[in-house]
């Protein structure tokens, strides 16, 4: 496959996710969406992994491809923490105002 | 058209359509299901791009754990009723607007580039467990141990942040 | 460079130190203690200068270096002091008369609070350490550090009494004209570095400096250097400001308004003389502007009816006279007048003083009268300052007058006449001031005339010595033509070259005899008209135009007053208002109204941001691939 499709791919998803974030109110939702970007991201690491240019330094290499993918396994580590954080902070939420839509999170504003 | 371009074809529609649906669907139960579904499709192309380990890595992981956290939640909080009674038509059509000027830009952006010396080489069995098993605890070893320390901390933030406020001058012996 | 050299920085600093010590301790100070620092340093500074004089006379002189003033890359300027003839001269006259004004202002001040007469004595120290430094300064810079200085010491005395809002506007009018005057001269000092790439009188007025210079150079710096004098010596233009100075306290007038500061002009040009001599265009304009002031300030001088007017008009018709020596190239007799100007002008402000105290602050002559049976010493002393100036021989003043008058005839028949004449009306006025105040009957108030009486010994004695000096001090200049040697041209000859006047002994001699005739007849019709003075309200319009002091206040105020006045309103809308304050408050009222706007935006909707951060990305993106 032409590396151009993956890339138009994660784009896509990449921005839906984006739209996802902007347009919905309610923060798991946009949690998800969060999710969804990172994994589009990681699907781009993956399709380069894959699609490389051949340098020497790529062919001196046994395991070139390798690296990326430890790169893509480091991301879902660092998600799965910050999901565990970010649901306990939905949860909080939830106690205190009794709803997860965010237009009511404007405390900021004070 | 080979079989792999009729895969890949099947794979993004199944993604692209799933991650529409996640955004559109009002139900938060849905919305979880349908980015599972998304997670299949994108583990389908790890398998694809000869990323074995990290395809099963994505179903266990993020399908299989982070989803059925949020399934959790949501379940816990009594979500899956409409959350969004109120709609703000004009905030939906500004940030349709703004992603879709951001996609036009961003594929502008990758045309521009000179992507036509990225060949498609044999990456063989490098997403294999053996392999990545090896870089990793060779090459990554500290990283390695230094994200079990994250999260390590993740886990001790969210017990703080979700334990219940308890008064904390109450009497000792009780 | 002798032993005395050595002390010679002692000269100002004891008046500086007793203007610190009177300055800081003046609420501590009692009455008493205050006066007596204040005249004993400048006693001390009197001692030292004679003994500088005394070794200057054996032919010592030289500059005495302290420390770098300025040391900016290709200028130098040193501290330093000049001690030659006509510095140590001027050193004697400043302390010497300084000195009895001092005394005399302890008697004179004495109603004065405790906190004032101090503070009036740190001033008038500090007036005598800016003069000194004035006169020794080794080079311009300092001469014009001592001349500000005398600038602003002349404005605090003026505004002593600060209470009265016309006291204080005079002192404000003296500085701003001395202000005029300055730029003229700062301009006049800038060229002069510019051109030569030095200050020090032993660097710049040296023929050798001097030829490098072209001819406009030097009318222009010299020029300028007489707007500095016009300034501070109040001459034609901006004389105005020296009869309202006497607001001042009147032995302030004595010392700074009549027999020190307003010298400084001629000091000035007396010590560039050879400056001056190459710029003959300069010579003309300083003959002019000062015949033309002596005779303007003499005729206003008429109908004063104040008496410390009356001299302070005097003064500047003397500085003319100054001026008009200076200007035919007559400078040792421009000196020589400053000396013996010093003496009898001092003498006659001392003098007006005395009666001004007596009178019980009474200053207009129309309400005086036959003081001289109440206060003799004073009329007396008054009436030899009054043959001084008038120019009667074997008094200092002929000797003075006359040369500078033998030097006017050698220059011009028209300018002599015209010098001649204003010496007539000087005669004329000063007795008519005489006559009017001292003799016939008493015309003040009941009250005033039983208070009649001698001043203290403190004022007397300073008299007696200012009038021994103006009747002795004529004769260190006796002219050859009367068998003299003329002790202080031979002594001021290092300094100033002596011009060999080619007029012939006679008709210097017949010179001499008709300026004395007509002073004399002069004198004789003041007295038959002024012998029965009676307060007379009815003026011809002469009389009233002289009154009024030729209209020049009203002139100055219609022509240069007003129209900066109106301009500055003018700018004050329009400029200052709109374009100024607007623009301002315009930043302001936009800085003010684009946050009440931003402000808008941390609306604490989280989702908000997050839409402006991605606009905000998008911005970056296109900056970032499509504008570079």
């Amino acid at each position: 496959m032409d590396i151009k499709a993956y890339i138009a791919l994660s784009l896509v998803l990449f921005t839906i996710g984006i739209v996802g974030v902007l347009v919905r109110r309610n923060a798991i939702i946009i949690f998800l969406c969060v999710e969804l970007m990172l994994n589009a991201v990681n699907l781009l690491l993956v399709a380069f992994s894959k699609m490389h240019a051949l340098s020497p330094a790529a062919k001196a290499s046994a395991n070139f491809a390798g690296d990326a993918q430890i790169f893509v396994f480091f991301i879902m580590v660092v998600a799965a923490a910050e999901v565990s954080v970010g649901l306990a902070i939905i949860v909080m939420m939830f106690r205190n105002v009794h709803t997860v839509d965010i237009n009511f999170l404007n405390r900021l504003k004070n | 058209m080979n079989i792999s371009t009729i895969v890949f074809l099947l794979l993004s529609l199944m993604a692209v359509g799933s991650a529409l649906m996640m955004i559109i669907s009002k139900n938060p139960v849905h919305s979880v299901l349908w980015l599972i579904l998304v997670f299949f499709a994108i583990s389908g192309h790890y398998i694809l791009l000869n990323a074995q380990f990290l395809a099963v890595v994505n179903i266990i992981v993020y399908a299989g754990a982070i989803m059925v956290l949020f399934l959790f939640v949501v379940m816990l909080m009594n979500l899956n009723a409409d959350t969004e009674p109120i709609k703000n038509y004009r905030m939906q059509l500004v940030g349709i607007c703004t992603g879709g000027t951001l996609l036009l830009l961003l594929v502008l952006i990758t045309n521009r580039m000179d992507v036509e010396q990225l060949v498609e080489t044999n990456a063989g069995n490098a997403g294999l467990i053996k392999n990545l098993g090896m870089v990793l605890f060779k090459q990554y070893v500290l990283p390695f141990e230094i994200s079990s320390v994250l999260f390590l901390s993740a886990m001790i933030g969210a017990v703080v942040i979700g334990r219940k406020e308890e008064p904390i001058d109450q009497n000792p012996n009780s | 460079m002798s032993n005395t050299f050595n002390l010679v920085w002692l000269i100002p600093a004891l008046p500086l130190l007793g203007f610190l010590v009177n300055g800081l301790g003046r609420k501590s100070l009692g009455k008493s203690a205050s006066g007596f620092i204040g005249s004993a340093v400048v006693l001390g500074s009197f001692i030292f200068s004679i003994m500088t004089f005394m070794e200057v006379r054996q032919g010592h002189t030289g500059v005495v270096h302290f420390f770098d003033f300025l040391n900016v890359s290709g200028l130098k300027v040193a501290f330093s002091f000049q001690i030659d003839q006509l510095s140590s001269l001027f050193l004697l006259i400043i302390t010497g008369v300084g000195f009895l004004i001092h005394v005399y202002s302890t008697a004179y001040m004495h109603d004065e609070e405790g906190k004032d007469f101090a503070k009036y004595f740190a001033y008038l120290n500090l007036f005598v350490f800016s003069m000194l430094l004035l006169v020794m300064g080794g080079n311009y810079l300092i001469l014009f550090v001592g001349w500000e200085g005398v600038g602003l010491c002349s404005y605090l005395l003026i505004g002593y009494w600060y209470e009265n809002n016309n006291y204080t506007d005079a002192a404000k009018k003296a500085f701003v004209m001395n202000r005029i005057g300055d730029l003229g001269f700062l301009l006049a000092l800038f060229w002069l570095i510019g051109k030569t790439g030095s200050m020090e009188y032993g660097q710049v007025l040296q023929t050798a400096t001097l030829s490098k210079l072209t001819a406009f150079d030097i009318t222009g710096i010299t020029l300028l250097m007489f707007v500095g004098a016009t300034g501070k010596s109040a001459q034609i233009p901006l004389f105005t400001w020296l009869p309202d100075a006497m607001a001042g306290p009147t032995p302030v007038s004595a010392l700074i308004h009549a027999a020190t500061m307003v010298t400084a002009g001629i000091y000035l040009i007396a010590r560039s003389n050879i400056l001056f001599s190459s710029a003959i265009i300069t010579q003309q304009v300083i003959t002019i502007v000062g015949l033309a002031t002596a005779f303007l300030a003499a005729s206003i001088a008429l109908k004063q009816n104040d008496i410390k007017k009356v001299l302070a008009y005097s003064t500047v018709s003397q500085l003319g006279f100054m001026f008009l020596a200076l200007g035919t190239g007559n400078y040792v007799a421009a000196v020589f007048h400053v000396m013996t100007h010093a003496f009898f002008k001092a003498l006659m402000f001392l003098g007006s003083g005395s009666v001004i105290h007596a009178m019980g602050g009474e200053q207009d002559i129309r309400n005086m009268g036959g003081l001289h049976k109440h206060m003799k010493i004073t009329s007396i002393t008054f009436l030899i300052g009054c043959l001084a100036i008038s120019g009667i021989p074997g008094f200092s003043g002929f000797f003075s007058k006359d040369e500078i008058l033998a030097g006017a005839f050698g220059y011009n028949t028209i300018v002599y006449s015209v010098a001649l004449f204003t010496a007539l009306m000087t005669a004329f006025y000063m007795f008519r001031l005489y006559i009017v105040t001292f003799t016939g009957k008493f015309r003040g108030t009941h009250d005033q005339e039983h208070h009649l009486h001698e001043s203290p010994k403190a004022m007397t004695i300073p008299l007696i010595i200012l009038a021994i000096l103006s009747i002795i001090g004529g004769y260190i200049g006796i002219p050859e033509v009367l068998g003299g040697h003329h002790q202080l041209a031979a002594y001021l000859s290092p300094v100033i070259p002596q011009i060999h006047h080619h007029l012939s002994h006679e008709t210097e001699l017949i010179l001499m005899g008709l300026s004395t005739l007509l002073v004399v007849c002069s004198i004789t019709f003041a007295w038959i008209r002024f012998r029965n003075f009676k307060i007379n309200h009815n003026h011809n319009s002469l009389a009233s135009f002289l009154e009024n002091k030729w209209y020049i206040d009203e002139l100055y105020q219609f022509a240069v007053v007003k129209p900066i006045q109106k301009a500055s309103s003018l700018f004050q809308l329009f400029l200052e208002n709109r374009i100024i304050d607007g623009s301002v408050n315009g930043v302001g009222k936009l800085v003010n109204y684009g946050s009440r706007q931003l402000r808008l935006l941390q609306s604490g909707q989280v989702g908000a941001y997050v839409l402006l951060m991605v606009i905000g990305m998008l911005i970056l993106f296109v900056i970032q691939f499509f504008v570079s």
